[in-house]
């Protein structure tokens, strides 16, 4: 049984140090959160907030305190807001400890790419390159191909890059992988996914750790 | 003679805009419509003026904030980080009514940073081996290799504040901070659009978020729509 989608968000969530500062990307990586107990990390939304709490109560929801990924959130206790160029300071300047991404690509090289698809429409660049060029490490979280079948681990990026040599680890439904420079290291399978099945999956060469 | 930091609360948001001319660039605060001088935005439409340039993070969304200006066609030019979803952008850009220029979100806050500090220029490693070094100037420094960006100044910038005093120290509420802040500082006129206009002295001088010296006009709104993008709550147990 390949892994869920929760039990990807329960197994990124193991990668995160107790105090630790870390930015949640939109989509899948903001799952994580649910599987931190309390207290254990600080969340930075690179809008400006840090210390991000769940969805509000209902009736509590306020569209100026918000996420990146313009939900609605809270803010608990010992959290604070800040303007932009702060907020990008803290990303840029190294201050974020660990920042867990989708990605529609990830080279053996560890290259990233998660903004744009070739031919396809531009949706923007956002905050993606410079949280995958500024925080200290980056995890990408991951289905391991397309819909269609297509290697998303890959050799080398066939689709625009967000930032070249950062990603530390992928997290995908099969298991835990590690750019390595020429393949993936295989840290972990799923339950049940064959070593051969991971390979197939795989567009770059893999070794058993 | 009356130096500009004299009589900034104008009656009105007609009175706000009435420097602004066609082909200006506006860099306006807000991000998705958080945070959003929803009045201002309004008040640029009826005002009539085209050809700008619009510095924001998004331009706008679901028909609403800026996306009035583009269905408005009173923009020339967009520099922004981030469209997603907003189709008002999305098909002028197509069409080639509006020329876009996209630039990572941490290099659009620090442009205007730059522009707002006296700094024309600063190297970043933001973009660094992506689409966004071709063309610019790149060095080494410590081994490290960084893009040459260039600071983004505007004619006008449009912000949002929670709380003006009368001098134009503001606050700003949770998230609704974001560019506003930055946007602020870095124009040759700005227009702040405020829910609560208060005395000076009624904001501590240590509570201060932006102060004064950056604000030109202020104009009291108090009331907003503050529309949801994403409405995610729990349920009560």
């Amino acid at each position: 049984m390949p892994y869920s989608t929760e039990d990807m968000a329960r197994r990124a969530a193991r990668e995160i140090p107790e105090g630790a500062i870390v930015n949640l990307g939109i989509g899948l990586p903001t799952q994580v959160a649910d599987y931190l107990p309390e207290g254990h990390a600080w969340l930075h939304s690179e809008n400006g907030l840090l210390g991000t709490g769940p969805f509000p109560f209902e009736g509590d929801e306020d569209p100026n305190l918000i996420n990146a990924g313009k939900q609605t959130v809270t803010v608990l206790p010992g959290g604070s807001t800040f303007d932009s160029a702060f907020s990008f300071a803290m990303i840029r300047g190294g201050h974020v400890d660990l920042a867990i991404l989708g990605a529609m690509q990830v080279s053996a090289a560890g290259d990233l790419a998660n903004w744009a698809v070739p031919g396809g429409k531009v949706m923007g660049i956002g905050g993606a390159m410079d949280l995958a060029s500024g925080c200290r490490r980056i995890i990408a979280m991951m289905q391991h191909t397309t819909k269609k079948g297509e290697h998303k681990l890959v050799a080398r990026c066939t689709y625009p890059l967000t930032a070249p040599r950062v990603v530390s680890l992928v997290i995908t439904e099969l298991g835990v992988f590690e750019p390595t420079g020429t393949g993936f290291r295989i840290v972990e399978l799923a339950p049940g996914v064959t070593r051969e099945a991971a390979e197939t999956a795989t567009g770059a060469g893999t070794l058993s750790s | 003679m009356i130096g500009r930091h004299k009589h900034k609360v104008v009656p009105s948001v007609a009175a706000a805009l009435d420097q602004l001319r066609d082909g200006m660039t506006i860099l306006v605060g807000g991000f998705g419509l958080s945070g959003n001088p929803e009045a201002l935005i309004r008040g640029v439409v009826e005002r009539g003026v085209r050809d700008l340039t619009l510095v924001s993070n998004n331009a706008g969304n679901m028909g609403k904030g800026l996306a009035q200006w583009l269905r408005a066609g009173i923009v020339k030019k967009v520099i922004c980080s981030y469209i997603g979803g907003n189709e008002d952008l999305h098909t002028r850009m197509a069409s080639g009514e509006v020329q876009v220029e996209i630039t990572p979100q941490g290099t659009l806050a620090e442009r205007m940073r730059a522009a707002g500090a006296g700094i024309p220029a600063f190297y970043t490693p933001t973009g660094v081996g992506t689409v966004v070094e071709e063309g610019k100037e790149t060095r080494e420094i410590d081994g490290r290799r960084y893009i040459l960006e260039r600071a983004l100044p505007g004619d006008v910038a449009l912000v949002r504040a929670h709380t003006s005093d009368r001098f134009g120290n503001l606050r700003f509420w949770r998230t609704a901070r974001n560019f506003n802040a930055v946007a602020a500082t870095a124009a040759k006129l700005t227009i702040a659009e405020c829910d609560h206009l208060v005395d000076n002295g009624a904001i501590d001088p240590d509570d201060v978020h932006l102060p004064g010296i950056f604000v030109h006009r202020i104009v009291h709104v108090p009331e907003h729509e503050n529309a949801f993008e994403f409405r995610t709550v729990r349920k009560r147990s």
